[in-house]
């Protein structure tokens, strides 16, 4: 289960739609499933089909989350066309056992948030509550 | 050894310890797919297992976050 509160939601909705046609992303911060912040990435791919953060602004994130007593819980990014559920290069490069991968599509007229945990290639869904 | 990991401050038996095998003990299955800094510097991948650490080092690690639709 991961708890976003509907302020946070809204924010990486709006940064999903201000970025399109560009995959947006980010990380969300909080402490075991309860989401607190979110932090906007820059996607150093701008693309519309791949997406990766910047390592300076990981550990900026990273910092700043940590000196709230904070850790960085989920990684969240955008499918302009495509539904909310991890293509094959997301899962590939799905690193991280222990974050959420939230993903927002938008290739509906309402947008779609979705959460998953995945490790080793297996793919879990993931229920989010918006506070 | 003392060593503050992602802000956590933990014991390792080891009194000799590269960036490398701190990975390996963390559980990172896969080293090349982290970006790691020493005491806030960014080090090189190729550097890892050169890098020795030292009681009181901070050392921070993050996964490569990246993927496609």
């Amino acid at each position: 289960m991961l708890r976003i509160p509907q302020s946070v939601y809204d924010s990486i909705v709006e940064h999903a739609l201000a970025d399109s046609p560009i995959e947006a992303c980010g990380y969300l911060s909080g402490r075991e499933g309860d989401a607190k912040t979110s932090y906007r990435l820059k996607n150093t791919d701008a693309s519309g089909e791949h997406f990766s953060f910047d390592p300076e602004e990981q550990f900026a994130a990273f910092k700043d989350a940590m000196s709230l007593g904070l850790k960085l819980i989920a990684c969240y990014h955008s499918h302009p066309q495509t539904p909310a559920r991890p293509s094959a290069e997301d899962i590939k490069l799905a690193y991280d056992p222990a974050i959420s991968y939230v993903i927002i599509s938008l290739a509906e007229d309402v947008p779609v948030v979705k959460s998953f945990k995945i490790k080793n290639g297996d793919v879990s869904p993931e229920e989010i509550e918006v506070l | 050894m003392k060593l503050i990991i992602n802000g956590e401050a933990k014991e390792f038996s080891q009194t000799k310890l590269n960036v490398e095998e701190l990975l390996v003990l963390e559980n990172v299955e896969q080293p090349d797919m982290v970006s790691v800094q020493l005491n806030d510097e960014f080090l090189k991948k190729p550097d890892y297992a050169a890098v020795f650490l030292k009681d009181d080092d901070a050392v921070n690690f993050l996964y490569f976050m990246g993927g496609g639709e």
